[in-house]
């Protein structure tokens, strides 16, 4: 249908993306005109419940989360390959079947390992 | 030629989607006020209009004349675009969803119930709202204020916790159906109520709906911006219009996620019953969508907020073993139902 070597299914997405994107610049530039601007320096304190921030917000947060996001890394892979092996299930037949299995076995040998080594508690 | 009408026809369509979850999500926050002031006794919105029915209106008239103050520590640029980073792919999840069965054909122009139908639906719609999570991050850290950076940090936490079980629990009805396209998923359901795969996938709908709603960070999962604790979390240093957009980001993903447990789990546009086709498969759709939310805003008025190590707990160690179960479960319950329909 055009010159782009593209499947045509896609392309109504990234004609989507743009309006959104238009609709959130255009709103805030469109506000621009009209909102009031009168900034002075106790307004632009960030908030901390009245009273003065002394320090800088971005101090050392718990290693915990960095932990989370690591293991999600980990099962957001092999989430992802259970999604093509989800739709060709019937074509994979026994063999898909077997291989799946065993592949969800050894992730729970890695999930337990994660658990008992205390990855997964909070405190 | 053609092509000039094949885009204009999509540019219609997109206009009228986002318009109508626009239009949506403003009712939304006002069916939400009004729903929970009948849940505690009292009445609500009543000013502006007839039982309050303008106060959407006069709320994002209020929002986009606000002045908007960006704080002095934060960082200008990531600050502007978080807003927008997490409203776009909000939206655009909406562009795979098949609203109703039927096209309307007009001449020779067929305008379709969906935007697109692509065979990875699914998958397209999961790998966008991920990229939410980083507007929200982002938005916490620029802000430069503890709350905010304290509540992107759980937001994160949360939003990628959850998003496992919730992508295992899609998991079934892709088994199921033995596709990743939504106009296909609805189509596998058809025929009655005991063909949905809320029957065949129960333990995977409910996983699903308790993940849908920690990934929209609501009551009882709102922990992100519990306002006892964290004031309103990631988006505390945001005013006006920036503010809105977040808002109308989570309202928007809402209904996002309630039309995939429609499509995925109830039928989509199908008709509980056959002699039930003769009303039209959009409202089919629509009620269903609708009682989602309903029951979102009833949870809201019921349940009390977790703890942040209770959340984590019961997104790592129950949910997510439940998930790789249920799809354990259902593959090979489906192989030998194969095996046994062949004989």
């Amino acid at each position: 249908m055009s010159a782009v070597n593209l499947p045509s299914n896609y392309l109504p997405i990234l004609v989507f993306f743009f309006i959104a994107l238009a609709f959130g610049v255009v709103t805030i530039l469109m506000g621009y005109l009209v909102r009031p601007k009168r900034p002075y320096l106790e307004k632009l304190h960030a908030y901390e419940s009245g009273i003065l921030p002394d320090t800088d917000a971005r101090m050392q947060f718990p290693f915990r989360y960095y932990l989370i996001a690591m293991l999600f890394v980990l099962f957001d892979i092999e989430m992802v390959f259970l999604y093509p092996w989800a739709v060709s299930f019937n074509k994979l037949g026994l063999f898909g079947l077997i291989e799946m299995v065993l592949f969800l076995l050894i992730l729970f040998v890695g999930y337990f390992y994660a658990w008992r080594k205390g990855a997964l508690e909070w405190d | 030629m053609e092509l000039g009408i094949t885009i204009l026809v999509t540019v219609l369509q997109i206009a009228a989607v986002l318009g109508v979850v626009l239009t949506h999500v403003a009712y939304l926050t006002y069916a939400e006020r009004k729903i929970l002031s009948d849940m505690q006794d009292r009445l609500g919105p009543m000013e502006v209009g007839p039982h309050g029915l303008l106060q959407p209106l006069a709320d994002g008239l209020k929002l986009f004349f606000k002045e908007d103050i960006i704080p002095a520590g934060a960082n200008k640029i990531i600050f502007s675009a978080a807003p927008i980073l997490v409203l776009v792919p909000a939206l655009i999840g909406f562009a795979v969803v098949p609203f109703g069965r039927d096209s309307l054909q007009i001449g020779a122009i067929e305008i379709t119930p969906y935007i697109t139908d692509i065979n990875i639906g699914l998958l397209y719609i999961l790998a966008f709202s991920s990229l939410g999570a980083y507007g929200i991050l982002l938005g916490g850290w620029a802000s430069n204020s503890k709350y905010s950076l304290l509540g992107g940090l759980r937001s994160a936490a949360q939003v990628i916790s959850y998003e496992l079980p919730l992508g295992l629990a899609l998991v079934g009805p892709i088994l199921l159906s033995e596709s990743l396209s939504l106009t296909d998923m609805t189509v596998a359901q058809g025929g009655g109520i005991w063909r949905w795969f809320i029957v065949s996938q129960p333990v995977a709908f409910v996983i699903y709906m308790i993940c849908a709603i920690a990934e929209t960070n609501r009551l009882p999962f709102d922990l992100p911006e519990a306002e006892s604790e964290l004031v309103a979390g990631f988006f505390t240093e945001y005013s006006g219009m920036r503010f809105s957009f977040f808002f109308l980001a989570e309202y928007a993903n809402m209904i996002l996620v309630s039309c995939i447990a429609v499509v995925a789990f109830l039928g989509g546009w199908q008709a509980p019953l056959p002699a039930l086709e003769f009303i039209p498969p959009i409202v089919w759709f629509l009620a269903k969508v609708y009682f989602l939310l309903f029951f979102y805003i009833w949870l809201r008025a019921t349940v009390p907020r977790l703890r942040f190590d209770q959340l984590m707990a019961f997104g790592w160690k129950v949910m997510l073993p439940i998930a790789l179960v249920n799809v354990l479960l259902t593959s090979i319950v489906k192989y030998f139902l194969n095996q046994w329909a062949e004989k």
